[in-house]
């Protein structure tokens, strides 16, 4: 290519000619020299461009303009909601200085992100309850698995018990994670009525080789898990972990699982200030109590507050890095390397944007309107609204009796909405349902018309 | 030097401390009387769970918030604010702009991963035609783009290879994996978390793998191979193709770690190398933003024996419409929760479309004639040597050892590093490979002008003479960024330790 590129500084023919003679080199094609020839590509990419920054502005824009337009934010959750988005917290993880700066190798240089992980870690701590928290794995499902693993090489037990009610997908996650360990897992039954995780049976199942009781607080199904109490007693009855899976915008209302005897917590942290963007990137927590026990087999980076050597000014590091990849290679508690830091910043500013009133308010505001949009559907013919008879959060079952889901997600999508997801395939058990999600984005007129084209549907 | 560097030092509390009871930093929408009439939010929770205390979060209004996180930038280093950021292996190139701008996009940023496909196939088209063009540049014939990071791609793509032995019956006794000693330390970490034992072969002295090594290591026992080329010193594996057929002979599979694909776009595919599974980093090779640590992206490229085995949901078309396929029966199951680091991904496509194959191409030729024209300039100073055959060229990234200059004046690669920092340079990769003592690999990249090369060769060579005149100040670096050196034994000390501002409280309050 002959052709100079705004991205490529050095592309103009007389600075690559300077460039070549000072260092004694006729042409690129020497610097290619070692590449076998018979393996040297003989073609050329077949990718279109180059393309100007308006050519690529445009393409790209038209592209996303094939998504649909929805007519409001889609009624769902399952693992990634909507939520609004501060700006001022769009502006925070736009500075340069964070966006395209990478792991904090360097810490004299890299202050700001260490502190503002410390801070995302502390954060986070004061929701849960639990005093040590990594600096991010790469979402939920994922947090789970490692939470699981790391719950097997604390107590060197292998068995994993969830809830039968858990999301399919984190189940899948954790399943793959956990089976080139040798670990275990099994589906512990829920109350038919409530929903809630079924206690005779988890004394059944649980036993002294079980690793880790995990609960999901609130559940897949949008419910609080009101037995969270008994279950993490249980569990530490015969010598297994609580681990906790939740949803942060819960834990201004909900008590921190710490203090519900959670030995660790998992979760999402995308609402904190993360935009959906089709499920990625995302946040996983992971916290732990502080007992060196756990904190020794914490996967993922953690920073620590220290001080400098000199002068003792407090100041922030990586730290117990001999946990990790580079330092302990196979040895190592996981094999994270790049995680999802600039969504931790992001939760970080959310959580201080909004402090103790806001984090309650936005948990009364979900409840308030999700309890309202479950009414509202609940009253139309032939559906049932929630099908568990437990307190919900924001997501919540709908089962419809007369009509599939199919059917009626048809006609919702040709008026601009999509909600539920169908838990048919999911949790076919449970008949023709779905799982709603409304949140604090979803206004009255929002929910109304959500209502009015359900009842519409179901009357067609 | 002429630049004149001095990072902001705001001595900026934990946000913690700047809290004051009642402030807020933001406001929610008012409930409608309908809605707000209707509830009593205290009785919404069982008891046995309701939050009696709130969370002890801070209180600040929105100016505080912003404020701080502004001057909490200002003390950190961007490849797009700094100068030049020659880390080794992590390929910092410019994150273009625009790229941001698109990925900011409401028709991204609000889409719900279980939105039914007939309303995404704006973001499905896209991920479809990247994928299409990861496996142009790569060779491969399938691929997923689920994997957050280059090691959960590693991980995946180890798994499908033990997927591989599963259905051959021979995972029993396949259940090692071979690493070379310059791996990079996540593939022994990935190989370990997929349930193989690894096993380490050392180096030739060209620092490329020995041939005699790996026939040795490589057996019925061998589940595959993981390697990277150009590898961690920067040289191509020139005995590529015999050591794929050394692996495939024993009935192993060649694992590619694409850490360093940015330095052979259009010039050689890996799939032609004989590689059966790959990653590639989108936040290295493909220009998105690194993020301080993340998020990342991880694709991973399979030829057709591994393809069957791919994490659900694949993206398949059909007639130009585009749908996920959940259909796959033999697959290793899911790995994300949805479908990746899709917004990354959608900066990715961006970029190479910007760029076109020509431009990749161009790209990486920069790459490596930026890398070659520092390591040349450098590597016949009296303390740093390029170790493994000087004379041969590098690909995109070269490293120097200190070793020279540690023995001759007690200045070791780490102050190296950090004196470059006091220029406002970030530092390269230290101590890593391996097998380089006192290790500085530098990756300038293509993005770089001469300009800030140069300044970077003369920052270095100033260095090397103050090692042989006086070694004091470099000893005492770095003075010009937000704080000086750091006690990382006290961060880590089982008595000091400290990770959170909780825990800040109580080691406070027991004093």
């Amino acid at each position: 290519m002959s052709k100079i590129h705004r991205y490529l500084p050095n592309s103009v023919p007389e600075i690559k000619e300077k460039m070549m003679d000072e260092i004694g080199v006729s042409s690129i094609a020497d610097l290619y020299s070692d590449v076998p020839d018979e393996l040297v590509y003989k073609g050329s990419l077949q990718i279109p461009g180059p393309s100007t920054e308006a050519e690529v502005k445009k393409h790209v824009s038209d592209l996303l303009e094939e998504n649909a337009t929805l007519k409001c934010p889609p009624f769902m959750g399952g693992g990634v909601w909507p939520h609004y988005v501060p700006s001022v917290v769009d502006e925070v993880v736009h500075r340069a200085e964070f966006l395209t700066s990478y792991t904090p190798y360097q810490p004299e240089i890299s202050q700001g992100m260490l502190q503002s992980i410390f801070e995302y870690q502390s954060l986070v701590s004061e929701l849960v309850g639990l005093d040590v928290v990594n600096s991010s794995l790469y979402d939920w499902s994922t947090a789970v698995g490692e939470a699981a693993l790391m719950s097997s090489r604390i107590t060197r037990k292998t068995k994993v018990l969830v809830p039968d009610l858990m999301s399919p997908y984190r189940y899948s996650v954790l399943k793959t994670y956990i089976e080139p360990a040798g670990l275990s897992v099994e589906k512990v039954d829920h109350d038919e009525i409530t929903g809630l995780m079924d206690l005779e049976d988890l004394k059944d199942k649980v036993d002294n080789e079980t690793a880790v009781v995990y609960v999901e607080n609130p559940s897949y199904m949008g419910f609080v898990e009101e037995n969270a109490v008994d279950i993490g007693e249980i569990a530490h009855d015969h010598k297994a972990l609580y681990v906790v899976g939740v949803d942060p915008t819960s834990l201004g209302l909900v008590k921190a699982p710490g203090d519900y005897g959670a030995d660790m917590v998992c979760g999402e942290g995308q609402p904190l200030g993360n935009h959906m963007s089709y499920g990625g990137p995302l946040l996983g927590i992971l916290a732990c109590k502080h007992d060196n026990r756990f904190i020794r087999q914490m996967p993922g980076r953690i920073i620590g507050i220290t001080e400098t050597l000199k002068d003792q000014r407090r100041a922030y590091v990586m730290t117990l890095q001999t946990r990790e990849q580079h330092i302990r290679r196979e040895k190592a508690t996981s094999n994270i390397c790049s995680n999802q830091a600039l969504c931790a910043v992001a939760a970080g500013v959310y959580l201080g944007l909004m402090g103790p009133t806001g984090m309650r308010e936005l948990g009364e505001t979900i409840m308030s309107r999700a309890r309202y949009a479950q009414r509202k559907i609940g009253e139309l013919p032939g559906v049932r609204a929630p099908i568990f008879n437990s307190f919900h959060f924001k997501e919540f079952t709908v089962n419809f009796q007369n009509k599939s889901i199919d059917e009626i997600n048809k006609e919702l999508r040709a008026k601009g909405i999509q909600a539920g997801i169908p838990l048919t395939k999911q949790f076919p058990s449970l008949g023709e349902t779905s799982l709603f999600c409304v949140t604090e984005v979803h206004s009255k007129k929002h929910i109304d018309m959500l209502v009015s084209a359900l009842k519409e549907a179901l009357e067609v | 030097m002429t630049i004149n560097f001095r990072q902001a030092d705001w001595v900026e509390p934990l946000i913690f401390e700047l809290s004051n009871k009642g402030r807020i930093g933001y406001q929610f929408p008012p409930l409608e009387p309908e809605i707000n009439g209707s509830l009593d939010p205290e009785n919404l929770i069982p008891e046995t769970l309701q939050r009696i205390e709130a969370p002890d979060l801070p209180e600040l209004s929105e100016i505080q918030v912003l404020r701080h996180y502004m001057h909490l930038s200002q003390m950190n280093y961007g490849v797009n604010s700094g100068l030049i950021y020659p880390l080794g292996s992590c390929t910092m190139k410019y994150n273009p702009i625009i790229n941001e701008v698109l990925a900011s996009h409401p028709k991204i940023t609000g889409l719900h991963p279980m939105q039914e496909d007939e309303t995404t196939q704006g973001i499905l088209r896209i991920l479809y035609t990247l994928k299409e063009y990861f496996l142009e540049i790569t060779g491969m014939d399938d691929a997923t783009l689920q994997p957050a990071a280059g090691a959960h791609g590693e991980w995946t793509g180890i798994m499908l290879i033990r997927k591989y032995h599963l259905e051959n019956g021979e995972l029993d006794k396949r259940n090692e994996i071979i690493v070379p000693d310059s791996a990079h330390g996540t593939n022994p970490a990935s190989a370990h978390m997929a349930g193989f034992n690894t096993v380490e072969i050392q180096s030739n002295d060209s620092g490329t793998v020995d041939l005699e090594a790996l026939t040795a290591a490589a057996g019925p026992q061998t589940a595959g191979l993981m390697l990277t080329n150009p590898n961690t010193i920067g040289v191509f594996e020139h005995d590529i193709n015999e050591i794929s057929k050394i692996v495939h002979d024993a009935g192993g599979l060649m694992y590619y770690d694409g850490a360093n694909l940015n330095a052979i776009m259009g010039w050689c595919r890996p799939g032609d190398m004989g590689f059966d599974v790959i990653h590639s980093n989108l936040h290295k090779t493909f220009s998105t933003p690194h993020g301080g640590g993340g998020p990342g992206s991880g694709p991973v490229g399979v030829k057709d024996l591994l393809a069957e085995y791919l994490p659900v949901p694949g993206i398949v078309e059909d007639g130009g419409v585009y749908r996920l396929d959940w259909d796959k029966p033999k697959s290793i199951g899911k790995i994300h929760g949805f479908h990746g680091n899709v917004n990354v991904a959608l900066k990715a496509y961006a970029y190479m479309v910007t760029l076109g194959g020509e431009g990749l191409k161009e790209s990486s030729e920069l790459s490596v004639l930026n890398a070659n024209y520092v390591s040349r300039k450098l590597k016949d100073l009296k303390g740093y040597e390029l170790t493994y055959d000087p004379e041969k060229p590098r690909k995109h990234e070269a490293v120097l050892s200190a070793a020279p200059m540690l023995e001759d004046t007690g200045v070791s690669a780490l102050y190296v590093s950090k004196k470059l920092l006091d220029y406002g340079l970030h530092a390269p990769t230290t101590y890593f490979p391996l097998i380089v003592p006192e290790a500085l690999m530098i990756e300038p990249t293509e993005s770089e002008p001469v300009e800030s090369l140069d300044a970077f060769i003369e920052a270095m060579t100033e260095i090397n003479q103050l090692a042989y005149t006086n070694p004091e100040e470099l000893l005492s670096a770095p003075h010009n960024t937000a704080v000086t050196k750091l006690d990382e034994v006290k961060a880590a000390h089982p008595k000091t330790i400290c990770l959170s501002w909780r825990r800040f409280c109580q080691l406070m309050s027991e004093e």
